[in-house]
């Protein structure tokens, strides 16, 4: 529990003029599940495409388990064990749920012709997909067949099975009813069970996912405002921290 | 393997009410995107058989090979160009000009067979630039190969100063690339029928079709995974281009002329036709290279049926192009049948 998965050292990143994210540091531990909470904005998808490999800080430093890394690609921060879940899941409609438990990732039968193993992919997706107790009617299915919150759940799989060290979810319950969001979170607290990887889950809805975190982190203002355990906190207190962000805003509004 | 029993639980929760074995194969056949242009293939052709006894004789059967195999070998790349989100308008400037860059080379000295291969390179160039364009600058490639239609038309023209050419190849090259085998395009069909299924090969069973697919049905999707969704684009081009090349030359060798006027949009839209015909989405994420050549063998069946008919050539082309919608009509009719005999 004490070992460091992941931390940022003073990140910052500009658009050209826009400053999306000031003076970050977050700091993951192994095992831990951490809110990283924050309105329309404030910051959250800039700071996920950084640790992602997506996006390149313009200063600062990323420390992953320890050791200075540049993040040079998705590819490559994939391939240390951050594995991103997007809110659109990164899953292709058209193709079928072991094809796609293996994107980018896929097993060959023939390295130089790049011939697909279809049927260990099939047998190995059928395995872990049982193993996280995801039910889906079958992996031969179309994605675009199943439900939300089964694309949900396949994708979080998908990132575990892929040796996820570090996993990130972007707003794991947006769109989605109260049934579908506990499948969710439910495969959430699975993982810390095993306390196997770390998680960082971004959200605007805080009651959601509260629940599940150890830890949560309020980002304003591209700045992080707020660092606390959950035990130490409460939903109410950060909705009071929003609240006054809210009203500061407005005061600005009105002197100007 | 002790894996095998939780597969076979799958597969019965699948498909709950499998009635019997010859229900379930009709099924499958149902449930392939194929089957329904082949449905409408086989109508059409009882049809013209019915209305015009010389229509499965062998010499219109030759005729409907050479106009349906060069179409499908175009139709086969610009599926993938389809599948992976893009459109390729240029391709049949690129099977004109072809032949000239290939008969050029030879005049200059290179053997045939790497004139060809020089000819398949300049179509290559071709794919590159559309690509490199579309990709790298953000044009849509409708716009893209619009311009490069035009480029590549005025080229031709240029470097062939608006004549034909007449190439006289060896017997063994023009055995291969274009010699009929007793009065029969053998090799014309032969051409096809393999690039179809190289190409629906490599769209189903690799990597490079995966993310093609991919690239198509999810474009944000398939790059956050790491998918170089850029050169799987500029690659199908590429890929698209080199097949227009090849289409060009093969015609080249059959009819022993380059004409800088051959081919051009009206082969395209056939080549789009079929591939449209034949299941593919414009859309993008979804399409089949068998059917577009069974849509390639569809537009030859009802052309050629048409001339044979006797209809004239004033209300061919109204009648053609109802026969298209109603062909589609079909298929699409065909397609809701299959959703909805497919239970899943």
């Amino acid at each position: 529990m004490s070992e460091e998965a992941l931390r940022t050292e003073s990140i910052s990143k500009s658009f050209g003029r826009v400053t999306a994210l000031r003076d970050v540091s977050i700091r993951l531990m192994k095992g831990e599940v951490l809110g990283l909470l924050g309105d329309n904005g404030a910051g959250k998808s800039t700071l996920m495409k950084i640790l992602t490999g997506f996006h390149k800080p313009t200063t600062g430093k990323i420390f992953f388990e320890g050791q200075e890394t540049e993040l040079k690609s998705v590819s490559h921060a994939r391939a240390m064990g951050i594995e991103p879940v997007y809110q659109d899941l990164a899953l292709i409609n058209e193709v079928n749920v072991y094809r796609n438990m293996f994107l980018q990732k896929e097993l060959m039968r023939n390295k130089f012709f790049q011939i697909l193993d279809d049927r260990e992919m099939r047998r190995l997706a059928q395995e872990h997909l049982k193993q996280m107790r995801v039910n889906i009617p079958s992996v031969d299915v179309e994605i675009s067949k199943l439900s939300g919150g089964q694309r949900q759940a396949i994708a979080v799989a998908r990132s575990v099975y892929a040796n996820a060290k570090v996993l990130l979810l972007d707003e794991p319950t947006a769109a989605m009813g109260v049934k579908e969001s506990a499948m969710i979170l439910d495969v959430i607290r699975q993982l810390k069970e095993r306390a196997q990887v770390a998680v960082i889950i971004v959200a605007h809805n805080y009651a959601h996912v509260f629940d599940v975190c150890d830890r949560v982190n309020l980002l304003q203002n591209g700045k992080i405002t707020f660092d606390r355990a959950t035990k130490e906190t409460s939903v109410e207190e950060l909705m009071g921290l929003v609240l006054h962000e809210m009203r500061e805003a407005r005061e600005q509004i009105h002197h100007t | 393997m002790p894996t095998e029993p939780p597969k076979s639980i799958t597969e019965s929760q699948a498909t709950p009410k499998r009635p019997s074995r010859l229900g379930g194969l009709g099924r499958a056949f149902l449930h392939s995107r194929e089957a329904s242009i082949l449905i409408a293939g086989v109508l059409l052709i009882i049809y013209f058989q019915s209305t015009a006894p010389a229509f499965l004789s062998w010499s219109n059967i030759a005729n409907l090979v050479v106009f349906a195999a060069t179409i499908a070998i175009l139709a086969a790349g610009e599926v993938m160009v389809i599948i992976c989100g893009e459109f390729d308008l240029s391709v049949g400037m690129v099977y004109a000009l072809a032949p000239f860059v290939m008969f050029n080379a030879h005049e200059a000295g290179v053997p045939y067979l790497l004139a060809i291969v020089l000819g398949m390179a300049a179509g290559a160039v071709v794919g590159l630039i559309n690509g490199l364009i579309t990709v790298k600058l953000h044009i849509p490639s409708f716009i893209t190969t619009l311009g490069t239609l035009f480029i590549i038309n005025g080229f031709t023209l240029t470097i062939s100063g608006g004549f034909p050419v007449q190439p006289h190849p060896d017997p063994f090259i023009f055995a291969v690339f274009g010699g009929p085998l007793g009065g029969f395009p053998v090799s014309q069909l032969l051409w096809a029928v393999a690039i179809t299924a190289l190409f629906q090969f490599i769209l189903v069973k690799t990597r490079w079709g995966l993310h093609t697919v991919a690239t198509g049905g999810n474009l944000l999707g398939a790059s956050e995974v790491g998918i170089k969704i850029a050169w799987i684009k500029i690659g199908n081009f590429m890929l698209c281009s080199v097949l227009g090349a090849f289409a060009g030359m093969l015609d080249c060798f059959r009819i022993s002329s380059a004409d800088p006027l051959a081919g051009g949009t009206d082969y395209m839209f056939r080549a789009t036709a079929s591939a449209v015909i034949g299941g593919t989405l414009l859309t993008g994420g979804s399409g089949t290279v068998i059917g577009a050549f069974l849509g390639a063998v569809v537009l030859g069946i009802l052309s050629d049926g048409f001339t044979l008919s006797g209809v004239s050539a004033y209300t061919f082309d109204m009648i053609l192009g109802g026969a298209i919608l109603i062909t589609m009509v079909i298929n699409v009719r065909l397609s809701k049948l299959r959703a909805a005999g497919g239970g899943k």
